[in-house]
């Protein structure tokens, strides 16, 4: 079955992946080419086409010039809100997940199980039920409407996460590397610093890349617990095709699209194996 | 022999306290807020339900006041329908899509990690991204319509995104162009923990590709069909981002689902109570499809345990 | 001075008594081996010795302290592990430093601590590598070194040859035992092979369903093993035992296997003069496989005494020969000269060495002689 032969049924078969890649790449181009051409080229002809005229200057509008509302300074300030969330948020949760499943995994305390039984539960509550309340807790601590309050949301919730990575990576490390340790007069924070994150590259890397990716992506506690310049990029986004309806700027919108979506892309091109497999990780929990 | 790695004995209690104090907030600080922020906000959400508030949250009993304003309004009734619709036609489609890309790229073909790749590279980006992207390929005046209109073929109609009873299709459409990579992947991993000998075994009986595939292959992934229908379906259930981004509810509210009406209730309409019930009802539809799923793994477990 | 003392130590987990009732005392250079079937307590009582697991009654004595409430780090004891358990993001020279560097040991100290054990333990060429880069035997002698390095009051070893293959087995058993007698050290060693026990313990703790079912030196445990599950744990292949009936003679007792069968086995005793309050009663009669062999054996100045027996199963290994034959209806292995292979299925002429028989009571298990 699994032979390297060009029988008709395989070229079938490629015939037929090739057509799905090419419809699965097909809205990555479109809007590649779209931030290349002109807003008016674009209102005369459909969104599909090659640019006639390289229009590099929709970028420089994308990324500081077009308006918002009453400012003009492009995606550049939402993208900066968004990398002052998602990089603390995204360093805490992984730092803290790593330690708490250092804990529960390899030292047992009163209670672990029911603990960290509550906190995976984190991952199916929905976000709506978590709405209100959060808006009263930021309200409350005088953090609504900040960057900070979004990175106290994400590194809070991003925990349920980064805790069931790292202790489902941490049990399969022996116990008696723990005990080893223990008799040899290493403490909780030496044998978590100098034996276990030594190991722990590869669940790292799963774990950062999941988090940077999902706080990036994120759009409802965005929407809801900020307004005007504290938005991080996706609402901006939404809130720019709002602002545009009028006079479309298909053109430096797509270049605003592509400026979004550009770091969250770069990392699955480098680190593709990690997200991967940091997807099957939250699948199998 | 247990795992109890941490049973020290303990010196005076004292001392032992301040000497540990930082491993004990370090470990139960962040656990202990993840864990009681969970607990409470879904507690005060549902009791919040109960209440008459509005404008602010205020205490007070109206029983299922709450819920049956929200079941009686078009805007969830119409929600609802949609999430029926919407979420059994995207599980289904982007699980067939995915174990039919998974099947393919299983023949050993050239270029597999690049096709792979390219299948789930949607997963990286926001819904936001996605559900923008396609308004506009799916815009009649902008996207496949027009081009095929000005390729001369003026007939052609592909106005769903404005036609109040096709226009769910194309959340659909998006939401199996940026997830179906997602169950490839899971059913691409099923498909190469298949036992080799086992394969070897089957092709020494003389069976098939087909036949190896119907009778031992596919037979052994349905509890990862189990994982990845459930997974679907609780994206499906919370899918508010594509929407927004894509039809933001519209035309009209055609294309509503319930995490829309929430965010609706909750911050457009001020309406808390009836928000959180709308909220609570998600969290209900959501439990429908995950306790099942729990006890069926609970089983799964207990069995391979006996085993 | 006891280097080790156990008082009364027991330990439940829920329903479950995984010890009960522990007393031992280890004299100081002495290697004491703990062995006993898988779930019998041993590695539990190690890990309440080493400080790892709590006690739930009764007290530990180090060197004459209790420690009942001291961490494992200040219990003057070092461990060797079954996985070795070489913490593997360190060099060999880390792994064996890490401790020292727990204890704020001088640099200096150290590097001759190191360079002593590296030299005891012939790893000096390894100091550089990573535990992924060793063999199994490499590993061991690392782990060995790590203990080594802290000059203890207690060496703990917990099962530390059962990953490596038969071979380096044999070598590693001789090279711990070696160590032992040039260092002096005293040890208290875990394993479930009972050659080990045999071949290396000064002293060993048979024990079973988390008891000491014996504490006695090797010869003695093989030789008088307390009880019938002694008397079945301890050799390879085991004692074999059967129900038996000890009857009054003229001079003393005899035992008779199959009692009233065509082919019963009448053995006269002597010297069995504990055994006389059985007589006229049921017993469980233990022989060791070593005390059958071919009839022309003479196993000391005593006649031995001969039986005919069936022969249902010839083994040769080489160095002897097994056979499983039946005195009176009961199945008995024999080890016969590798030169002698009786036919299975014949009856053949064996020799019985009757001074190294057991006699257990039924009742108790018991040995009773």
């Amino acid at each position: 079955m699994r032979d390297r032969s060009f029988a008709p049924s395989r070229i079938l078969i490629y015939l037929a992946v090739s057509l799905v890649a090419a419809a699965w790449l097909a809205p990555l181009v479109v809007v590649v080419l779209n931030s290349l051409r002109s807003n008016e080229e674009i209102a005369q002809a459909s969104m599909i086409g090659w640019p006639r005229q390289w229009a590099w200057s929709n970028y420089a509008a994308a990324w500081s010039g077009f308006c918002v509302a009453e400012t003009c300074a492009g995606i550049r300030p939402y993208m900066l809100n968004s990398a002052l969330v998602t990089i603390p948020a995204t360093i805490f949760s992984t730092m803290l997940g790593a330690i708490a499943g250092y804990a529960v995994s390899l030292w047992r305390f009163r209670g672990d199980n029911w603990i960290y039984g509550i906190v995976t539960l984190g991952l199916f509550l929905p976000q709506q039920m978590r709405l209100l309340p959060w808006t009263i807790v930021l309200r409350d601590i005088g953090l609504i409407n900040t960057l900070t309050g979004l990175v106290l949301i994400h590194t809070i919730q991003g925990l349920s996460f980064t805790t069931l990575f790292c202790r489902n990576y941490y049990v399969a490390i022996p116990h008696e590397l723990i005990r080893a340790a223990r008799i040899d007069g290493a403490g909780f924070f030496r044998i978590f610093w100098r034996i276990i994150l030594p190991l722990s590259g590869p669940i790292l890397i799963v774990t950062v890349i999941w988090q940077f990716t999902h706080i990036w992506n994120e759009f409802l506690y965005g929407v809801t617990f900020t307004t005007g310049q504290q938005q991080p990029v996706t609402a901006a986004l939404i809130a720019l095709s709002a602002a545009v309806a009028d006079i479309p700027q298909h053109g430096v919108q797509s270049a605003a699209v592509i400026i979004a979506a550009l770091p969250t892309l770069l990392i699955y091109l480098l680190g593709g194996k990690y997200f991967v497999r940091g997807l099957t990780a939250g699948a199998v929990k | 022999m247990t795992d109890a790695v941490l049973t020290r004995p303990g010196r005076s209690a004292a001392t032992e306290l301040v000497r540990r104090l930082p491993e004990y907030l370090l470990i139960w600080v962040p656990l202990l807020l993840s864990a009681a922020h969970l607990v409470s906000f879904a507690l005060w959400t549902i009791w919040i339900s109960f209440t008459p508030s509005t404008l602010v949250p205020v205490a007070g009993w109206v029983g299922l006041r709450n819920y049956t304003a929200v079941t009686a309004s078009r805007n969830w009734q119409i929600a609802f329908d949609n999430l029926l619709l919407f979420g059994s036609a995207f599980v289904l489609l982007s699980a067939a899509t995915g174990l039919i890309l998974a099947i393919l790229l299983d023949q050993r073909i050239r270029g597999e990690n690049l096709l792979r790749s390219i299948f789930l590279y949607p997963l990286a980006v926001s819904f936001v991204v996605t559900g923008t992207v396609w308004s506009w390929l799916l815009n009649p005046g902008l996207g496949i319509q027009k081009l095929v209109h000005d390729l001369g073929w003026t007939s052609f109609k592909f106005d769903w995104l404005i036609d109040r009873d096709m226009a769910i299709w194309t959340i659909v459409i998006a939401a199996i162009w940026q997830s179906s990579g997602f169950a490839m992947a899971l059913f691409l991993a099923g498909l190469r923990s298949v036992d080799a000998d086992i394969i070897k075994a089957a092709q020494i009986d003389g069976a098939g590709p087909v036949r190896i595939y119907r009778r031992i292959i596919l037979p052994s992934l349905w509890p990862i069909t189990v994982t990845v229908v459930v997974i679907q379906l609780q994206f499906a259930i919370s899918t508010f981002d594509l929407v927004r981004a894509l039809t933001n509810g519209g035309p009209g509210i055609a294309t509503q689902l319930p995490a829309l009406v929430v965010y609706d209730l909750m911050f457009q309409r001020s309406l808390l109570g009836r928000g959180a019930a709308a909220a609570v009802l998600m969290l209900l539809i959501l439990l429908t499809v995950l306790l099942p799923y729990a006890a069926w793994r609970y089983v799964q477990r207990r069995r391979a345990a006996h085993a | 001075m006891a280097a080790l003392s156990i008082r009364a130590l027991s330990k439940r987990y829920a329903n479950l008594e995984v010890l009960k009732g522990i007393d031992l005392d280890i004299e100081s250079g002495e290697f004491t081996v703990l062995v006993g079937p898988s779930g019998c307590g041993k590695s539990t009582l190690l890990n309440m010795v080493a400080g790892l697991d709590r006690p739930s009654a009764g007290t530990i004595e180090i060197g004459g302290r209790i420690v009942n409430d001291v961490a494992p780090k200040d219990r003057d004891i070092a461990m060797v592990f079954q996985s070795y358990a070489l913490y593997p993001s360190m060099t060999v020279r880390q792994n064996i430093t890490f401790g020292m560097e727990c204890r704020h040991v001088p640099k200096a100290e150290q590097e001759k601590a190191v360079a002593n054990v590296a030299k005891l333990l012939q790893i000096e060429p390894l100091l550089g590598r990573k535990p992924a880069q060793l063999s199994g035997g490499q590993r061991q002698r690392v782990a060995m070194g790590r203990a080594l390095v802290r000059n203890p009051l207690l060496f703990l070893f917990d099962e530390p040859l059962s990953n490596l293959d038969a071979k380096l087995r044999v070598e590693m058993r001789m090279e711990i035992k070696r160590l032992h007698q040039r260092i002096g050290a005293t040890i208290v060693y875990v394993t479930h092979d009972q050659i080990e026990a045999m071949t290396m313990a000064t002293r060993i703790a048979v024990m079973h369903q988390g008891s000491v079912q014996q504490f006695a030196d090797p010869d003695t445990v093989y030789r008088y093993p307390a009880n019938l599950f002694v008397a079945r744990f301890m050799g390879s292949p085991p004692m074999n035992t059967m129900p038996a009936r000890l009857e009054a003679a003229s001079d003393g007792a005899v035992v008779v296997i199959g009692a009233g069968r065509p082919d019963e086995v009448r053995l006269r005793l002597r010297g069995y003069d504990a055994a006389a309050s059985f007589v006229g009663r049921e017993v469980v009669f233990g022989i060791r496989p070593e005390c059958i062999a071919e009839a022309s054996r003479t196993f000391s100045s005593d006649a031995p005494v001969r039986v005919d027996a069936p022969v249902e199963l010839v083994e040769p290994t080489g160095a002897e020969t097994m056979v499983l034959l039946r005195l009176g209806g009961e199945p008995a292995m024999a080890r016969i000269s590798p030169d002698i292979r009786p036919a299975p299925g014949t009856t053949a002429a064996f020799a019985l060495d009757t001074r190294r028989i057991c006699l257990f009571d039924p009742e108790t298990e018991r040995l009773i002689a």
